[in-house]
């Protein structure tokens, strides 16, 4: 038995014929905790959930769920797993609580607990209204959030959570974020895949940097970002004149005017920073039209990521990034 | 206790034997697709358009024209229209499993610890179904416009039987067909070859008109002697010589394609 450990990956590789696909993964979840596994597109984080899912087989290296082997201990896995997968996995011809009762008896809940489970899905992700209605109407929020509740039939210890807010608006992200938070504090262990670095670090505890089929980075939201260089302020003068003197009074790093715009942009150091540069605008009597500030994107994280090693110096490091974000805008 | 499910926050499984559980998911996944039927029954109207045309045209077109020697042309039309329902409902049955494995539920049914092979067995019960309502509906227009079978009640069941046998197995070589095609062109491609076997077989012509070649291709095929048992059954002719190797032929099918297509389709994601 693995004793803390709710998921162990050693050393994972997958081929597709020819194609490596991951090329040696080696990860740990503790019970309990959420692991954001973040990456951009074909980075191979469903590669993973599926492995983790006895979805697909891995090519080498050994991998526990819940102490089961993926391998040999298929239905021990399958036991102890939730999954939501990335592309919608119900029946869209069945209404929402059809699919919902029809997944709880493969769940092995008698007919009248799944029938009883339904009705508390429903109500519990507000599908009530919805749930009388075939899938294949439903909006895409709708559909996530009953593929989340066709996950929690049965409580799985072990949830795993393939881009679930990717294509949602604000408001779905940040309902599913919510019940995503109500799980983490039940106790299940989740790990959740993401394209973004805000998802990962509003909700997990570990991050992991998935690229190329390799895990890049680990570490704590804050310990990614620290290679990442800062939060950037942008700020829009309200006219030329104003621009031009703001010009000769403001300085910091990663400094970037553009006059077209009347915008000067900078690296900040948190609230007390930005609260020094306005104060600064002010007492020389400059007016400002908009202020906005801009989160290191997981463009950032990678860009930082994939020089570490090669750049000794923080400082150069967030030169280079500013180049990067300037050339982006 | 109902009232108080996962009250304390958790949900478990109930306790019962691996076989209750079996048959259950088998039920509850025959369920599924008895369900679609019901929610779009024209899947199996356009698998019955075809041979009910071909029962209409083929009587009142080409039915003088056709001697078939000792009775009706209508009666010895009758088996061959009934065994080509059949087919085509096993044509839709490979577009159904072809199109079922690239929807996302049944990754799901995948991660659940049920009974795998349940999924295809869904599949193949709802073949079967689909079959017997379009034997029915066939059988029916068939009496509508002139098929006077001579056979017993006897003959009648042991009729039902062989169909069904031929739809059971047919319907698991139409899931390998479904579970092997990569793309819906693919399974329609290979849902041809279902499609077309019935054509070279007694279904419309005797065999004894055939050139050589084809003729002892036709008369060995097993979907001849389905034909063939069909049509003595219902003429009340005898029944042995094409009864025995439509049983054999039949069987050993499904003994092939059962295993592997639950073997296809526990592999088929890895
Ligand atoms: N069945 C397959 N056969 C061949 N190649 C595959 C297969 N599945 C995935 N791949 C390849 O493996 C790589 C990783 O795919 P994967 O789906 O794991 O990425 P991902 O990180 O989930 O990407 P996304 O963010 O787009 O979902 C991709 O280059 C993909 O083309
Ligand atoms: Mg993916």
């Amino acid at each position: 038995m693995t004793g803390e450990l709710a998921i162990q990956i050693r050393d994972l590789k997958k081929n597709y014929g020819d194609v490596e696909v991951l090329k040696g993964v080696d990860l740990n979840v503790e019970r309990g905790t959420m692991l954001a596994l973040l990456g951009p597109n074909g980075a191979g984080k469903t590669t993973v959930v599926k492995i983790l899912s006895t979805l697909a087989g891995p090519s080498s290296g050994s991998v526990t769920v819940n102490g089961y082997d993926v391998v040999r201990q298929r239905d021990g896995v399958r036991r102890s797993i939730g999954l939501v997968s990335q592309f919608v996995a119900l029946d869209w011809m069945h209404t929402g609580r059809e699919n919902l009762i029809m997944l709880g008896r493969l769940h092995h809940l008698s007919v009248a607990n799944a029938k009883v489970r339904a009705q508390q899905l429903l109500e519990q992700f507000d599908l009530v209204e919805a749930g009388d209605k075939q899938v294949k109407g439903y909006s895409g929020g709708m559909k996530r959030r009953l593929d989340l509740a066709a996950s929690l039939l049965v409580t799985p210890p072990i949830l795993y959570l393939d881009e679930p807010t990717t294509g949602l608006d604000p408001r779905s992200r940040a309902t599913m974020w919510a019940a995503i938070k109500q799980l983490l504090a039940a106790g299940t262990t989740i790990l959740l895949t993401t394209q973004y670095l805000e998802e990962a670090d509003q909700l997990a505890d570990k991050i992991a940097v998935i690229d190329g089929g390799r895990i890049i980075a680990e570490g704590t939201a804050a310990e990614l970002k620290q290679g990442v260089g800062k939060e950037r302020v942008e700020l829009v003068l309200a006219s030329g004149g104003d621009f031009n003197r703001a010009r000769q009074v403001i300085e910091g790093d990663g400094l970037q005017h553009d006059e077209d715009t009347r915008t000067i942009s900078l690296v900040v150091d948190g609230a007390a920073h930005v609260k020094r540069l306005l104060d600064t605008l002010e007492n020389k009597g400059l007016e400002i039209e908009s202020l906005s500030l801009t989160k290191p994107t997981l463009d950032d994280v990678f860009f930082a990521l994939t020089r570490r090693g090669n750049e000794p110096t923080n400082q150069s490091t967030d030169d280079n990034h500013d180049e990067e974000v300037g050339a982006a805008l | 206790m109902t009232a108080t499910l996962g009250a304390d926050g958790i949900v478990l499984p109930e306790k019962r034997s691996a076989l209750y559980w079996a048959v259950s998911d088998t039920r509850v996944l025959i369920g599924r697709h008895v369900h679609h039927l019901t929610r779009s029954p024209d899947q199996i109207f356009t698998a019955i358009m075809l041979p009910a045309v071909m029962l209409l045209m083929f009587r009142f077109m080409f039915g003088g024209a056709i001697d078939v020697g000792g009775t009706t042309y209508i009666n010895y039309l009758m088996a061959g229209i009934l065994v080509i329902s059949v087919t085509m409902i096993s044509v839709s049955t490979t577009l159904a499993v072809q199109s079922d494995m690239q929807e996302g539920v049944v990754d799901r049914f995948r991660a659940i610890a049920m009974l795998d092979s349940a999924v295809i067995t869904g599949h193949i019960v709802a073949a079967v179904i689909r079959g017997l309502i379009a034997l029915t509906v066939m059988v029916g227009l068939g009496f509508a416009v002139g098929f006077r079978p001579s056979g017993s009640i006897g003959d009648w069941l042991l009729t039902l039987g062989m169909l069904v046998l031929f739809a059971f197995s047919l319907a698991w070589v139409a899931a390998v067909l479904g579970l092997v095609a990569k793309s819906v062109d693919g399974a329609s491609g290979l849902g041809l070859i279902l499609m077309f076997s019935p054509y070279a077989s007694t279904a419309f012509v005797q065999a004894d008109t055939l050139p050589d070649g084809l003729r002892q291709f036709v008369e060995y095929q097993p979907v001849t002697q389905v034909v063939d048992t069909v049509r003595a059954l219902l003429l009340d002719q005898p029944v042995a010589a094409s009864g025995w190797p439509a049983l054999i032929w039949w069987v050993a099918i499904l003994c092939v394609a059962y295993p592997l297509a639950t073997r296809l389709y526990r592999k088929r994601f890895v």
